[in-house]
């Protein structure tokens, strides 16, 4: 499906109008830009100038998505991606937050993307760190803001180069699709961790459409609730398009035992499912 | 342009590759290295031109690509090519990155044998080893079947994204199919669609020289080998690398391993790799084994306990292997290509039917 995915990305422009592969000639400037950034030691205001992604996208951002709220860059938010995208469909993004207490809301952002927002994540009864896939149109910053209870916004990213590769570059091989039957389909399973702590897996299978490739509508997973057996919510999912297609989800809930996923897309198609240890 | 010398990294990288030029003094009656001095003396070498020929037995010979990652200043020549001298003109393996590599590699051919070129072998379908196609319009060029599918339906990208990435040394290049060798290998011409037998062989006979052609698969969907019965060499297309790290973008990683058993069992006394230096033992072979067996064992063991992508790609690899070029470039982009389909596995369906 992915392949797919990829031959409409290629042939029909993308995103935006601009092809994936000619995304991939910023890279070397944005690597660049990364690795003239020096590394946070404390907290500070954010601003064009203190960004430490150096992005020039950052007011942009800011004003769309914190404004008239206290944001600072933090470096106790991090974002673990490899440094050059294999796939531009399928990038690997990991989310971590030590040592800052009572997040409430995590904000998923990538600045250079023609839809920035990613998702949002509400880990009320789970670690504020998870992991999931994202399609880049180009070179950019992926940023995550966590949002303390004081209301403060912390934010920390890093870039990813989306640059392919002559042996690298994935076939575009056509499958056949599989939404149409097994749409909202969840695979899942949960692991024991210590502490009464569990890691919840998932995969849901579904397009994620961004609606910018001609004639395909915006078709993607909205909400995904966690909760416990009694119906205690432990985590909730908002997803957007940049989420990759089939997205697999990895969180860290502060509980071990019966899980029910319950969700749906913004067609309104039901996913609903349970995960026992 | 004025004359310049070569780049020092051929210079050097003949210089210190001990093992290969023992090898190479074994199997040759001239000195391989006077044949390259000679040759930098009164040729210029462009990024991504093919470079000079080395001789690796009798009438066998291979043109070495650095151990990198394609990039402006290689000007993609990353790979290794060859050829086999015979009465009738030579028989190449593989043309390299760019109709800049392949007419340098058709002029070499001609300098040292002093024909033409008879026949092309084309090993996959992958851009490193087939785009200097366009230096042999008038040649036979001949691959597996899905090879010549894959390379007409994805050639255009692949050849775009090659630009990308080296630039100008690919100046005009543009892709050309191979011809499907016939009734050979996963879905042999005759039988187009018909499942792959791995290890299926033919033995062609051109200007009296016999060479055993082997339809294999696992680094992508169909691997040439080609093996030269006179002289006992082994063109292993890449089935095998050596002392760099293999790539996985279209691997299967259970039908490689099984492709490598099979080279294994040849008879073989000279092996090229696809990356790397020219080996006369087995260790290329189990170098490349090590690394494909480690890679499945490491990404199923993780699917197992749980990790997601960037936690897998933190795993170190084992010490042996830690000496393979561009390695942790190599085992993060094969997370990439091969997680998601092994933690599919371990995640059971959850939804109610």
């Amino acid at each position: 499906m992915q392949r797919r995915a990829f031959v409409v990305l290629m042939t029909l422009g993308g995103w935006s109008g601009g092809s994936a592969l000619a995304a991939t000639s910023t890279a070397a400037t944005s690597s660049a830009a990364a690795a003239a950034a020096a590394p946070l030691a404390a907290p500070v205001p954010a601003s064009l100038a203190t960004d430490p992604l150096q992005s020039p996208q950052w007011p942009g951002m800011q004003k769309r998505f914190f404004d008239g709220q206290t944001v600072v860059f933090d470096p106790r938010v991090t974002v673990v991606m490899p440094a050059s995208a294999e796939d531009p469909l399928l990038v690997p993004v990991e989310v971590h937050v030590t040592g800052l207490a009572d997040v409430e809301q995590l904000l998923l952002f990538a600045d250079l993307n023609p839809i920035p927002k990613i998702l949002e994540y509400f880990p009320s009864q789970a670690e504020p760190s998870l992991a999931f896939r994202l399609k880049v149109e180009q070179s950019t910053p992926v940023r995550a803001a966590a949002k303390t209870r004081d209301g403060v916004w912390h934010v920390g990213g890093s870039w990813v180069s989306a640059t392919g590769g002559g042996c690298t570059m994935p076939s575009v091989a056509s499958s056949e699709p599989i939404w149409q039957e097994r749409l909202g389909e969840v695979a899942a399973r949960q692991w024991s961790r210590p502490a009464g702590h569990s890691r919840l897996r998932m995969r849901i299978i579904h397009p994620m459409d961004t609606g910018l490739a001609a004639g395909i509508p915006v078709f993607h997973v909205d909400t995904v609730t966690i909760s416990d057996g009694g119906g205690r919510e432990l985590a909730r999912l908002v997803l957007f398009e940049p989420v990759s297609e089939n997205p697999v989800l990895s969180v860290d809930l502060k509980h071990q035992g019966d899980l029910r996923i319950v969700g749906r897309d913004t067609q309104g198609n039901p996913i609903d499912a349970r995960v026992s240890l | 342009m004025s004359p310049l010398p070569p780049p020092p990294r051929r210079l050097t990288a003949s210089g210190v590759r001990l093992a290969a030029a023992a090898l190479v003094a074994a199997f040759a009656t001239a000195s391989p290295v006077v044949i390259e001095a000679a040759r930098a003396q009164t040729s210029i070498q462009a990024p991504g031109a093919a470079s000079s020929p080395k001789r690796i037995a009798d009438g066998v010979w291979f043109f070495e690509g650095a151990r990198e990652h394609f990039s402006r200043a290689n000007g993609g020549d990353i790979v290794n090519t060859g050829f086999i001298e015979t009465a009738d003109g030579a028989v190449v393996i593989d043309s390299g990155p760019s109709l800049r590599y392949g007419k340098a590699q058709r002029e070499k051919i001609r300098e040292v044998t002093g024909r033409d070129v008879r026949r092309v072998y084309i090993t996959h379908a992958h851009p490193d080893h087939f785009l200097g196609n366009q230096a042999y319009e008038d040649v036979p060029v001949e691959a597996l079947a899905p090879t010549v599918r894959v390379i007409q339906r994805d050639g255009e990208t692949l050849t775009q994204n090659l630009y990308l990435l080296v630039g100008g040394a690919m100046s005009g290049t543009i892709p050309r199919a191979p011809s499907p060798l016939t009734g050979l290998g996963p879905g042999g011409a005759a039988s187009a669609g018909t499942s792959p037998r791995l290890g299926d062989a033919t033995t062609v006979e051109i200007g009296g020289r016999k060479l055993r052609l082997i339809a294999l698969a696992g680094h992508t969907a169909a691997d040439l080998a080609v093996f030269d019965e006179q002289t006992r060499t082994l063109f292993a297309g890449d089935l095998v690398f050596f002392e760099r790290a293999p790539t996985t973008p279209n691997a299967d990683l259970d039908v490689w391993l099984a492709a490598l058993a099979q080279l294994q069992a040849l008879p073989y006394q000279v092996l090229v790799p696809g990356h790397g230096p020219v080996v006369s033992d087995g260790a290329a072979i189990a170098q490349t084994r090590a690394y494909l067996e480690w890679i499945r064992d490491t990404l199923t063991t993780a699917a197992a306990e749980g990790l997601d992508m960037n936690e897998v790609m933190r795993t170190r690899a084992p010490e042996r292997l830690r000496r393979l070029a561009v390695l942790e470039e190599e085992w993060q982009r094969s997370v990439m290509h091969l997680y998601p389909a092994i933690e599919e596995r371990s995640l059971p369906i959850t939804t109610p039917r």
